[in-house]
């Protein structure tokens, strides 16, 4: 067996002597007899490292790791840098705990304060959380946020990514929320159907930019809607789309939130990504989550704390403002590495290429025969072909590339596509030509 | 300094190649007009800047960590060598399964592993952490009484030395809260609980969640009987699995009467925690609870391993599938040690721990006057603070000039100047001689020269700071000019 406990068997023994037991069974004293597990645990036998790393390296074989990736759907191929992942992996921010203990807990502080910084200036929000664990509860929890006494019932594009949809439900179905969906129409929210839905139990509404098919809402109006009815606005934005495209304070929201992940971390089948959520400055007293303030010593120094605890759980117990502990430091500290490297104009050219790309796609595709869904996209975009969308997909897998989104199961036929700074010309119009031998057969 | 006041305009990384299409630009309605503040760095600098940050924080590897309830035990490299395999991290979440079959596997294994070691039949791991997990734990019981059309069971019994998360994470399921007060010993008072679950608001009773060991490190010796007593009115039993490290291999949830539970991969599977995370907080349940897990399950078919909704599927907890890698890590860990390995570790982590509790009790008194403690023990400073003024906090402190991770402080509740000790089982005897000997000298210090400990810590970066300003005048990012 495989063990990292390092006290030998003698010394055991002599420790348990010197604290007056005669077997380690003795420590378990307490414990019931009925509910003492008899034959041990049903599980194999334990290993070496070096044979843990062959049973993984077997099983991680079994997943195929396409040479080109052309599907979005909230989780984005990005290219990320060396520095990022060198910084990651440095094993004292590793392996360190939720900075309580401040005075030897500066750098993980400081860390989280310079994110917070970095994600105000993302989204031009006031102030920032130091992260919740992904888009779809930073979406959830933003929601719950919002709701007053008088006002119970949030409104959420059919435009949102279906899975923070869905747990935007789940959270509501918690916390007893009404929640109505506002319907789409034309691939972006029916702004018309919106204001017939708005009341004034209504605690928020609730959209996502660029939405789940790629396009740019008319968030300006829908913001104006939403606070003629009083309700707070939410938005859910792409960060790297943050480098070109106006930013959520410019429309007006009371709240962004959305996935981290573009930012400097791996697809990994779906985690670990981060939530960013930042908010008016109105609004600070009551954000989930932690948040890092500066101050100073007793020798006047300047130093970070974790503050305005007063609205968590440890401190509140069932009167605060969420649940949340553990959020996703690691990943947060990686946002900072990633941002930091990038830099302004880095940002700005990775979402230029984004969308640079996928134009120069979605016109390729419409010239091989597809019909590209109207309206202003950022990098993702819907087709629709006069065949099934498997047919295609599965000619591309033959060649090693991930397709779009199959949006209507094996029958349907369109597509959701996503370009980043990854794909290149050349592997884009690998993909044009493979599907004009599918259209041409 | 800030790494925003390292910046210098015209600074930066190389990083992209130029754009090899026509550049596309979105309309000016749609376009940024804020400026964007993001540091201008040399690749040298901010490598620089992150390791300064590393040099300003504490880890496992640099020392003792014995922060109680939250099991610091030793991260193994080799978890982030196979966490790290590009396998692993280059998939797209939406592939086709047939090209996720490894994935899948890892998550079928590990699952099997928690049931083996809790007796539950299945788990989601959806949840990425652990007050996550007893979010999902609670709407899989709300889900179950509605599905029973025990529509008014709103009620969640919470012992008053559990974790905040639990009475917070009632509330975001919808529940109300009863606080239940412990017993002299600090386990559940179970003439207390028969009262409330055979009286009146007995048909109210959603439940009970319960940490066993509980947060004072004690095995609860009447956990059939309380596990009952919930059962005998209606309700469903939640186990917080904070406390696991103590009893693998020697007693599963499942055999006490608990109907689901969520563990902290993070803590019990030696995941590191990242600063705050990501760790990870997967829950397990008896099959009348599996039906309404939330996300999608792995199930074997033709051969092939795939994904199914529940029939009764309580919705999603967060997008796809959890934090995936977090899972690798600890699938990587209960691999190597096995069975044998695994039921050592628990033995192990309770040993060390009333090790250091019959050594420190010469001087410190520990709370509940325990004998014999599981994982973790409290000691209780009350006295101490009285005869020399010197606090639980002052001791912590003190502790940080020795570079040791002072335990948890001030938790649980019920006692008043706690420090909640827990070594884990990866600690040696020299390392948990060493410690005690620098307790023994701090509880000197208390008598000889309490200002010395008043002031401490004296060698870190900073010393104490000063947390009512900061909430008070709350600067929360920095103000570019």
């Amino acid at each position: 067996m495989g063990t990292f406990v390092p006290n030998t068997k003698a010394q055991q023994q002599e420790m348990l002597r010197e604290i007056g037991l005669g077997s380690s069974d003795e420590l378990f004293a307490d414990v019931p007899d009925q509910v003492r597990l008899k034959n041990g645990l049903d599980l194999p036998e334990g290993m070496s490292e070096m044979e843990v790393l062959r049973s993984m390296a077997e099983i991680a074989a079994k997943n195929r790791v396409f040479r080109s990736v052309f599907r979005g759907a909230g989780a984005y191929r990005h290219y990320v840098p060396a520095t990022v992942n060198a910084v990651m992996s440095n094993e004292t921010l590793q392996t360190a705990y939720t900075p309580y203990q401040a005075e030897i807990s500066q750098g993980v502080l400081q860390s989280i304060f310079e994110y917070q910084t970095m994600i105000c200036e993302l989204t031009g929000m006031d102030v920032s959380n130091a992260s919740v664990y992904d888009g779809g509860t930073a979406a959830a929890e933003a929601v719950a946020l919002c709701r007053e006494r008088k006002r119970n019932k949030a409104l959420v594009s059919a435009c949102v990514q279906p899975g923070v949809l869905d747990v935007i439900r789940t959270y509501c179905f918690g916390n007893n929320m009404e929640l109505e969906v506002i319907p789409a129409r034309d691939g972006v929210t029916d702004a018309q159907a919106l204001q017939g839905m708005l009341d004034d139990t209504v605690a928020c509404v609730l959209i996502q930019q660029p939405n789940y098919y790629g396009r740019l809402e008319d968030a300006q109006a829908i913001g104006e809607m939403a606070h003629a009815a009083k309700a707070k606005y939410i938005m859910s934005v792409n960060p790297i789309s943050l480098g070109v495209l106006k930013t959520p304070a410019e429309y007006g929201a009371d709240v962004a939130v959305g996935d981290g992940q573009p930012l400097g971390l791996p697809m990994a089948f779906g985690g670990p990504y981060l939530g960013f959520m930042a908010s008016t400055d109105a609004m600070k007293r009551k954000l989930p989550g932690r948040i890092v303030g500066q101050t100073t010593d007793t020798k006047g120094r300047t130093g970070y704390v974790l503050t305005l605890q007063a609205r968590e759980q440890h401190i509140r117990r069932e009167k605060a403002s969420s649940n949340i502990c553990s959020n996703q430091a690691l990943c947060a500290l990686a946002v900072g590495v990633y941002l930091s490297t990038l830099g302004p104009e880095g940002l700005r050219e990775a979402a230029v290429q984004c969308t640079s790309k996928a134009h120069y796609m979605a016109g390729e595709l419409a010239k091989a025969g597809l019909t590209v869904e109207e309206g202003e996209f950022f990098h993702e975009f819907v087709t629709k072909a006069d065949v099934p969308a498997a047919r295609i997909l599965d000619a591309l897998q033959e060649k090693g590339i991930l397709g779009g989104l199959p949006l209507d199961g094996d029958e349907g036929s369109r597509i959701l596509w996503c370009c980043t700074e990854m794909n290149t010309k050349k592997d884009i119009d690998e993909v044009v030509a493979v599907i004009k031998e599918v259209l041409a057969c | 300094m800030l790494i925003f006041e390292k910046s210098r305009e015209g600074r930066g990384c190389s990083i992209l190649p130029p754009c090899d299409v026509e550049v596309y630009e979105a309309a000016p309605e749609f376009s940024r007009q804020k400026p964007l503040h993001l540091p201008q760095m040399a690749e040298v600098d901010i490598e620089r800047h992150y390791t300064q940050l590393a040099a300003k924080a504490h880890g496992v590897n640099d020392g003792f960590y014995p922060l109680g309830s939250c099991t610091m035990k030793y991260n193994p490299r080799v978890n982030e060598q196979t966490a790290s395999m590009s396998k692993f991290t280059h998939v797209h979440p939406l592939q086709p399964l047939d090209t996720l079959q490894g994935s899948l596997q890892v998550l079928q294994e590990t699952e099997k592993a928690l049931n083996a070691i809790t007796g539950m039949s299945r788990f989601t791991f959806q949840p990425a952490a652990g007050a996550h997990g007893e979010f999902t734990g609670l709407l899989l019981i709300k889900a179950y009484h509605l599905a029973n059309g025990d529509t008014q069971r709103t009620k969640i019994i919470v012992p008053d030395s559990a974790h905040g998360t639990n009475p917070a994470s009632a509330v975001m399921a919808g529940m109300s809260v009863i606080n239940t007060a412990s017993d002299e010993r600090g386990c559940v008072d179970v003439e207390k609980l028969r009262q409330i679950c055979e009286g009146e608001e007995g048909k109210e009773i959603a439940g009970l969640m319960l940490t066993n060991p509980n947060t004072a490190g004690l095995f609860d010796p009447n956990i059939l009987e309380i596990t009952e007593i919930i059962h005998g009115c209606g309700g469903q039993v939640y186990y917080d699995g904070a406390n696991l490290n103590a009893i693998m291999g020697v007693a599963r949830p499942g055999d006490m009467g608990f109907d689901c539970v969520h563990l902290n991969l993070h803590k019990t599977f030696s995941t590191p925690h990242g600063g705050g995370g990501p760790g990870a907080g997967p829950v397990g349940c008896k099959e009348h609870l599996a039906k309404f897990l939330p996300g999608l399950v792995t199930e074997e078919k033709d051969g092939k391993l795939v994904f199914v909704k529940p029939e009764q599927s309580l919705g999603e907890m967060k997008n796809f599938y959890g934090n995936f890698l977090v899972v690798v890590k600890a699938l990587t860990y209960i691999k190597m040690l096995g069975a044998e390995g695994i039921a050592a570790a628990s033995e192990n982590a309770v040993l060390n721990a009333n090790y250091m509790m019959a050594k420190l009790r010469d001087k410190y008194d520990i709370a509940f006057d325990t004998k014999i403690c599981m994982h973790e023990f409290v000691m209780d400073l009350s006295r101490l603070l009285k005869e020399t003024g010197v606090s639980a906090m002052d001791i912590a402190k003190g502790l940080l000039d020795h570079g040791i991770h002072p335990p948890t402080m001030y938790f649980p509740l019920t006692v008043h100047e706690a420090l909640m000790v827990e070594p884990t089982e990866t600690e040696s005897r020299e390392t948990l001689d060493e410690a005690i000997q620098v307790l023994e000298g701090l509880y000197d210090l208390a008598f000889s020269d309490p200002e010395a400990l008043h002031d401490a810590p004296h060698t870190t970066p900073v010393s104490r700071l000063d947390e009512v300003g900061a909430a008070r005048h709350p600067v929360l990012r920095y103000a570019f000019e």
